[in-house]
């Protein structure tokens, strides 16, 4: 097996394993490294486990058969995860680079793929930290009781509520209108909104301050921001299982549905989450793992962070759904309560006459008896299974769901701060693998001067995603943010990924990459890993690839809007993008996926004027 | 004259039941949810507690409408029913045929609604009157925002941060450039002293220049 494409000069670019001896011995190198394995762990765990795992992970859990789905998932995260990982770790310890130094080692031609990491880096980074710009906003609103988002403000007279909070509920008012001031359509700019602004100022400098120094900030860091959410996760189960309705909650969650497995759609949505929840094709985990000593066991690693990742998303699972599961239930009863008391009221009936256990046979009895009355009175159906399954994902979830359930829980300031803080941390500490993602290869690619101190690189690529983070602080930025999630963060990270495995499979070679662990570790990598780096990993990365393509190019490009002018206000209206939004669409995904092979063209371009140029001054 | 007393008796009592019915133009329906407010510890609606809501209704006419004494007689009280709801009118006193306004008895109510309330151990939702909304509450508003505070602490914290970690890495360059500097020094000295690893003190700084 040995399809290997030709690549000469490999052992000119790249250190020999006497010399990685070497340089371990007399630090040479004079790069940074990991005080101890834990902050190393820490600092992948944190990047690994991010806003995805509480907010995604549940809802496809869910929605594609509850229990049946972790079949799907675990399958896939061995098979695709844990190969591309392990892939990842092991050449960024050999090459002892960031991501451009490392493919530029094996291949100049391949820059390209560093340059895409690079920029799909820093696109994430500019929409994931406005969502962690909005988790402030409510973290810093979480120090007052009653909380802000549990009552309505009134009406310019004072007799009622304002119509818009009145119609939808005081949370969704709370963050589209007081939190966001979302305008209608994404066209309509709005102006920009100032608390956004202050919150991004906020992210920003937290960002910048921890990691200034790169990895020596970063590392101290972590011991908070990778443990905290796990602690605070531990505390909302405990909480979560003591409340009225958890265990309907969790039995939605974890109920299999067994023929969800023969969907294709089922698969898919777990390969890529499997992908997206391993923080593959960023470039950070190979620039973390080139700072581990040379003989560090990453095949260890590998499979610990990978089962770490699986564990830690059952867990955020299960605390979401007891959560969903109280909030879907008081609403459930208050429902009843609601029509127990018109039915009580319109009949004049004792107060004991219809509880909630009667109220069925109760509303049966007086339809058949009463039928016009009871038809002309304002009687909701109440369906705990459609409360469970409501606007379960993504921000909706954190910002309308929980932050109502919060509101119902005694003592919701303390429970409101410490939901915003793991998710706060939680984001940040995804944020630190991005940011090193996107300066080592600016640091590399040699685009400032290199006496520049890694603290000015660290606080300009900062000043500079601030400023264009100010697109987001429009009151148009909800609909924005949604671009960017939907494009940037899916295509380009899977072309990469794809490129990623081919490259070193293929270019490098398998059969040098196996020797690099021998010599690192100890042993060859076992047959389990071979076959799947050969063939069944990027197989699978096409497949989803090709799939999600195919789907992308199926839809009509849609989004949904909050507009109080709508008849169907409450509900978000789906409404088609405007035609510009194709191009900033391609910009978004093709330009990072296209930076391999514009790269690669440049350069041969560049190449070969120079030889011309030789050839004819002789 | 005692059938005389007992006829007007009659007839007054049958005006009143005349001026108070259901859907009365100057009447307004109460409903009472004592079970949903007090739970357990709800009391049984009886004619004592009938009496004590026509004299509560009786003092709220008398502080609102001033002037008027009021008396429990001018609360006309009708069509009760199980869920604990009825139908009242209010007579004026001087005359005991004619009804008071609506509007005068909603400003009463409006203005003695906790009175009335506490008078009962219920709230504005579990004492309606139908008709009648209760003024709300105005949400709780702070003059300087808590969240402005909190971003303040914490900017800065991370400003002070910032400030200590930039000061301390110039701290540390200027240092090592220094000893850096020191450390050349040295090494210049010590090379041109040396000749096959001897050291040699005759050799000087311009036999360097002699070089071919």
């Amino acid at each position: 097996m040995r399809l290997v494409l030709p690549n000469p000069g490999l052992d000119l670019r790249i250190p020999n394993h006497e010399d990685l001896d070497r340089i371990e011995k007399e630090e040479a190198g004079g790069r940074q490294k990991w005080d101890n394995k834990a902050q190393y762990i820490l600092t992948c765990v944190g990047f690994c486990i991010g806003l995805g795992n509480v907010w995604r992970f549940p809802y496809l859990c869910q929605s594609h058969g509850g229990g049946a789905f972790l079949i799907p998932y675990l399958i896939l995260l061995v098979l695709e995860g844990m190969p591309l990982l392990l892939l990842e770790f092991a050449i960024g310890q050999r090459l002892r680079k960031g991501s451009v130094g490392v493919w530029r080692s094996i291949n100049p031609y391949l820059t390209g793929i560093g340059i895409a990491s690079m920029l799909v880096s820093f696109l994430v980074a500019l929409y994931y930290n406005t969502l962690i710009a909005w988790i402030l906003w409510y973290l810093f609103n979480s120090f007052q009781s009653p909380l802000p988002w549990a009552q309505c403000p009134l009406n310019d007279n004072g007799t009622g509520f304002i119509p818009e909070c009145e119609q939808s509920s005081t949370v969704d008012y709370f963050f589209y209108r007081v939190t966001l001031n979302a305008t209608a359509s994404i066209e309509d700019s709005g102006g920009i909104h100032w608390p956004i602004v202050v919150c991004l100022l906020a992210a920003w400098t937290v960002v910048a301050i921890c990691c200034i120094r790169g990895i020596s900030t970063a590392g101290k860091a972590v011991y908070v921001t990778a443990i905290l959410p796990y602690i605070v996760l531990g505390i909302f189960l405990v909480r979560g299982l003591t409340l009225k309705g958890a265990w309907s909650g969790i039995k939605f969650l974890f109920t299999p549905d067994v023929e969800e497995l023969i969907n294709p759609t089922t698969w898919l949505d777990a390969g890529a989450q499997v992908f997206y929840a391993f923080s593959l094709a960023w470039g950070g985990l190979i620039s973390f793992s080139s700072y581990n000593p040379v003989h560090n066991n990453c095949v260890q690693d590998a499979v610990i962070l990978s089962v770490v990742n699986g564990l830690t998303s059952i867990y955020a699972a299960s605390v979401t759904y007891t959560i969903i599961g109280f909030r879907a239930t008081e609403n459930y009863d208050n429902c009843v309560a609601g029509n127990v008391m018109t039915l009580l009221n319109a009949f004049d009936l004792p107060e004991d006459n219809i509880t909630s256990s009667n109220y069925e046979e109760a509303l049966n009895r007086l339809n058949s008896s009463y039928p016009d009355v009871v038809s002309g009175l304002d009687i909701k159906t109440c369906n705990l299974q459609k409360l469970l399954s409501e606007g379960v994902e993504g921000t909706g979830l954190a910002f309308i769901v929980f932050t109502e359930a919060i509101t119902n829980m005694p003592g919701s300031p303390i429970w409101s701060v410490l939901f915003f803080l793991m998710l706060f941390c939680l984001g940040l500490s995804t944020l630190f693998g991005n940011i090193e993602g996107v300066v080592i290869p600016l640091k590399d690619l040699n685009i400032f001067p290199k006496k520049w101190p890694h603290e000015a690189l660290t606080g300009i690529t900062c000043v500079v995603a601030f400023i264009i983070c100010l697109l987001f602080a429009q009151r148009s930025g909800l609909y924005w943010v949604t671009v960017f999630d939907s494009f940037a963060g899916s295509v380009p990270l899977l072309t990469v990924g794809l490129f990623e495995m081919v490259a070193i499979v293929y270019i490098y070679g398998v059969d040098r990459l196996n020797e690099d662990i021998k010599f690192m570790v100890g042993y060859k990598p076992s047959i389990f890993w071979q076959v799947m780096w050969r063939v069944v990993s990027p197989l699978i990365i096409l497949v989803i690839l090709v799939f999600y393509l195919v789907k992308q190019a199926q839809e009509e490009l849609s989004y949904l809007t909050w507009d109080p002018s709508s008849e169907k206000f409450p509900s978000l209206v789906s409404t088609p993008y405007p035609s510009w939004i194709n191009a900033v669409i391609f910009l978004l995904a093709g330009g990072p996926s296209l930076a391999l092979p514009v790269y690669a063209l440049c350069r041969l371009v560049y190449v070969s004027y120079r030889k011309l140029r030789m050839f004819s001054s002789y | 004259m005692w059938k005389n007393t007992f006829f007007l008796f009659f007839i007054l009592s049958a005006c009143a039941e005349e001026l108070c019915k259901p859907d009365a133009s100057n009447g307004y329906k109460v409903r009472l949810s004592l079970k949903t407010a007090l739970g357990d510890d709800a009391y049984t609606w009886n004619k004592n507690e009938m009496f004590l809501f026509q004299s509560t209704l009786a003092f709220a006419m008398r502080t609102s409408h001033t002037g008027q004494s009021y008396e429990i007689s001018n609360i006309v009280v009708c069509n009760e029913t199980d869920r604990v709801s009825f139908w009242f009118v209010v007579t004026s006193p001087g005359n005991p045929t004619e009804l008071v306004e609506n509007y005068i008895v909603e400003e009463a109510i409006r203005k003695s609604r906790h009175r009335i309330n506490s008078a009962f151990l219920l709230t504005d939702k579990t004492l309606e009157f139908v008709g009648i909304l209760p003024t709300l509450a105005t949400p709780v508003s702070y003059d300087t925002p808590p969240w402005l505070i909190v971003f303040g602490v914490l900017m800065g914290i991370i400003v002070a941060g910032i400030i200590v970690l930039l000061a301390s890495s110039i701290v540390k360059r200027k240092r090592k450039t220094r000893r850096t500097d020191e450390e050349e020094a040295d090494e210049e000295t010590r090379v041109k002293t040396m000749d096959n690893g001897v050291y040699n003190m005759s050799f000087s700084v311009e036999d360097k220049l002699t070089q071919m």
